[in-house]
């Protein structure tokens, strides 16, 4: 973390290098020397996989935008090309799109092991905003790359979303305007996503450069909690432990990626994106992909057009308040006995809304989803921070190489 | 001048003044070169040109809808029936969100002609559905009534009425 680096060049290029650049030395301390706690688990993989993702997403999307012609009289062609007459066309294509659904089913354990662990606390709260930085340009790409197939569900997701600022008191209307290009998604909408889904990607990369640097700077939370307090018996040096353990991991996750993207391929996906896009009929049932179905379910459940865009755009930006809304001290979940329960039940009103965001906004659905948005809300604003103040959490060891000694003579 | 290069508030020096310059026109240059960049993006002058579309109206039978596409955008014309037409009007204003009264949203009680794009996110609602028989959006579930006004749901408004003109009894012009 800190201190001299350890990196000794040993061929005469490395020490021409480091005196010029010391690039060497920087990865050496960063990804081989780099101390990590010796207690994470699994869930502190999914950085990793993070990062495998991202590239992944990168190299296929580079070549798919080889292929595709973002005008809209093609698109739909375009993409039914790359299906079909492109060599590899279709196994790049469905890497991709499956690509998406796994990127987010990785940031959600990643964020849900961060809120359950406190890895938010105090000092990584700026870490931790990054990361709800980079899931918002997640979310942004993920949507303007939705759009690019040009097929119904793709259209009437550009309608749906860029109608959000509509609601917008006075300038509403200019800015969708000008967001789209014109009085409807058109072509000029088309091109701009095409460039943008393009671009935001790149910019991934430098926001999670510097998540990655504040990360090193903070040093990793741990399943504790607790910090790490003597480098010698807390912590183990990143390579071989933790790339091991990451590639292992990465190596399971792309088990279920390529199961998804070989065997089960439109399985996320929707047989209405395969008509292509017609301005004049709406399909009856329109449902964006999973992963933004909770907060459509969010934006649903409110009867009010700006309300429910305030509280779909809230959703999100409250869980960067998380550093000064959790009132404890005590930073991981295992010591929080109370804090657990809540903590669950909060995972489960997220997937409630995820059910919910899936069917139609009407009768029970319509009522329970309601119910469920105000707790989600009550989670963040009151349980929260009434909890931090009334739980009496358990004793936390002194350390790290405490908790896993204590670890291994209960196994004994 | 006597070689004196410090300033003090009371002594401004060249420098000082040179500073102010250049930070002034930075920042006008700034502008300048993102005023072209942001407007890039609005619609230019071929979209914003306003198309106008004639329909001829006398094929449309009694009680039935036509969709006609206006600026890119679907427009529904209504051939409303006795029934439809003496239940709009008969609507309280204290019933309805957006009051409005359904002659001030025609110009012939059987014709109502209305911007096909739900005021909430822009779905296209379909005819004859929902609770007041008008129009439902199957996106949120807003309900319009046979003057498109909105009666239930997260649409904040009624349908919209574009700028149009009977031509002759069988033709309208919208735009």
């Amino acid at each position: 973390m800190s201190g001299h680096s350890q990196y000794k060049p040993k061929s005469n290029f490395a020490k021409w290098l480091e005196r010029r650049l010391p690039i060497l030395s920087f990865m050496y301390d960063s990804f081989v020397a780099y101390p990590t706690p010796k207690n994470l688990n699994y869930l502190w993989t999914f950085g990793a996989i993070l990062s495998f993702m991202l590239v992944a997403q990168i190299i296929t999307g580079v070549v798919l935008a080889m292929h595709y012609t973002p005008e809209v009289t093609l698109a739909f062609n375009s993409v039914e090309n790359i299906m079909r007459d492109v060599n590899w066309g279709w196994a790049l294509r469905y890497a991709h799109a499956n690509g998406a659904s796994m990127f987010f089913l990785a940031v959600y354990i990643h964020i849900f092991r961060g809120m359950y662990y406190g890895s938010y606390k105090e000092p990584r709260e700026l870490l931790w905003i990054l990361g709800v930085v980079i899931f918002m340009v997640m979310m942004a790409t993920g949507f303007l790359g939705y759009v690019l197939p040009w097929g119904q569900m793709s259209f009437w997701a550009a309608t749906v979303i860029t109608n959000l600022f509509s609601a917008l008191p006075w300038v509403g209307p200019s800015i969708t305007t000008w967001l789209l290009g014109g009085y409807s998604v058109d072509n000029a909408t088309l091109n701009r996503f095409f460039a943008l889904h393009y671009l935001l990607p790149f910019i991934i990369v430098a926001i999670v450069a510097l998540h990655v640097w504040a990360l090193h700077v903070t040093g990793q939370n741990n399943p504790t909690g607790v910090e790490v307090k003597d480098l010698k018996k807390d912590t183990v040096p990143f390579t071989p432990y933790a790339t091991m353990k990451d590639g292992f991991a990465i190596g399971v996750f792309v088990i279920l990626y390529a199961w998804m993207t070989f065997f089960v391929p439109n399985y996320l996906g929707h047989p209405d994106n395969y008509i292509e896009a017609n301005p004049l009929v709406t399909p009856p049932h329109i449902v964006p992909e999973w992963y933004f179905l909770p907060f459509y379910a969010i934006l649903r459940a409110i009867p009010n057009k700006l309300l429910g865009v305030i509280a779909l755009f809230l959703s999100i930006l409250i869980v960067a308040a998380l550093p000064w809304l959790d009132t404890s001290k005590v930073k991981s979940g295992t010591y929080r006995p109370l804090f657990r329960k809540f903590y669950w039940a909060f995972v489960a009103v997220s997937i409630g809304l995820g059910y919910l965001g899936s069917q139609p906004a009407e009768g029970a659905y319509l009522w329970i989803a309601r119910l469920l948005t105000f707790y989600y809300f009550f989670h963040f604003l009151v349980i929260l921070p009434l909890l931090g103040r009334r739980e009496k959490p358990d004793p936390l060891p002194k350390s790290i190489s405490e908790a896993t000694a204590n670890r291994g003579a209960s196994h004994a | 001048m006597k070689g004196d290069h410090s300033s003090t508030p009371h002594n401004p020096s060249r420098r000082d003044i040179l500073t102010l310059a250049t930070s002034a026109g930075a920042v006008t240059a700034v502008g300048g070169v993102a005023w072209p960049l942001i407007a890039q993006m609005n619609p230019d002058a071929s979209a914003r040109a306003l198309a106008s579309t004639e329909v001829d109206i006398s094929t449309v039978p009694e009680g039935q809808i036509i969709t006609v596409k206006w600026r890119g955008k679907p427009v529904f014309i209504r051939h409303r029936t006795e029934k439809e037409i003496k239940d709009a009007q008969a609507v309280s204003l204290t019933e309805l969100p957006d009051p409005e009264p359904d002659d001030k949203r025609v110009q012939k009680p059987q014709w109502l002609v209305v911007i096909g794009i739900c005021t909430h996110l822009g779905c296209i609602p379909t005819g004859k559905e929902g609770e007041y028989d008008g129009w439902f959006c199957p996106c949120h579930g807003s309900s319009y009534d046979v003057s498109g006004r909105i009666r239930q749901g997260p649409a904040p408004n009624n349908l919209e009425v574009p700028n149009y003109t009977f031509v002759s009894d069988t033709k309208i012009k919208i735009g």
